[in-house]
């Protein structure tokens, strides 16, 4: 936590541990993700389990009769959220790699994925 | 210390949202101060007066109420969460076209930013659900 002008500034990190589909976790994170971007906070993402599915490419919701709001991950950026960790061992047992995403993400091994987090003041787990 | 809550799930199908309320009795009953309490996902169903469980089964919307009066809690439900399922106050229900609000006494409908403040207030914010 820092004390910037105009107030505090504290470390947020959303993460996520569930599938795009299936349960509105996902969505109604990244929901409170574009709002809490205009609080100017650290903001970072953490994707972990299968929340690494949220990002991954070639989403088609049509026969789910939802709507594919994966485009709004690479919107993230313009809201000044860049930050994106996707945590390796989750990837790669579901045989996934960073070119499989949507948007740039830096890989995390589990244990620093885990000193990461200690690092934090605020966790938002959906 | 100062805590906010945040309660991600529905009342009776998840006991997130008993032992969201069992803390924050805990806290304020050991003296600490409780920021916010906020109500996100099928959290948003806490605060609908119109519950009804069995007479011998515990009223979960009602204890936040009473839980709130004694201590004045700020009780907040995500309007974007409440406005999908269902959750309105006389304004939301006038604002939308609705011809009813159900929000029950005590709680307050309003954004996403009162999630975020109440982690930047508090020393420490507790999540409940999943």
């Amino acid at each position: 936590m820092s004390e910037m002008e105009g107030g505090i500034v504290k470390k947020f990190l959303y993460v996520n541990r569930k599938a795009p589909y299936g349960t509105v976790y996902a969505q109604e994170s990244l929901e409170v993700v574009l709002i809490g971007a205009a609080f100017e906070q650290d903001v970072s993402l953490a994707f972990i389990d299968d929340g690494v599915y949220q990002l991954a490419k070639g989403q088609d919701t049509k026969a789910l009769g939802v709507k594919n709001f994966s485009p709004t991950y690479r919107a993230l950026e313009d809201y000044d959220v860049t930050k994106l960790f996707v945590e390796k061992e989750s990837l790669e047992v579901r045989g996934l790699s960073a070119d499989d995403m949507v948007v740039p993400v830096t890989i995390m091994g589990a244990q620093e994925m885990a000193e990461y987090m200690n690092g934090q003041d605020v966790i938002l787990s959906f | 210390m100062k805590f906010s809550i945040l309660v991600n799930e529905g009342p009776y199908t998840h006991e997130a949202a008993d032992t969201a309320y069992q803390f924050t009795k805990a806290a304020l009953d050991k003296g600490h101060e409780i920021f916010r309490v906020f109500f996100y996902h099928d959290g948003v169903n806490n605060g609908t007066r119109l519950t009804t469980p069995p007479q011998d089964d515990r009223n979960i919307v009602k204890r936040w109420t009473e839980l709130g009066e004694k201590h004045k809690l700020d009780l907040v439900v995500c309007v974007a969460a409440a406005q999908r399922r269902g959750i309105a106050d006389a304004d939301e229900a006038k604002r939308n076209g609705k011809d009813a609000d159900n929000i029950a006494p005590g709680f307050r409908i309003s954004g996403l930013g009162q999630l975020i403040e109440a982690g930047i207030q508090a020393d420490r914010l507790v999540t409940f659900g999943d």
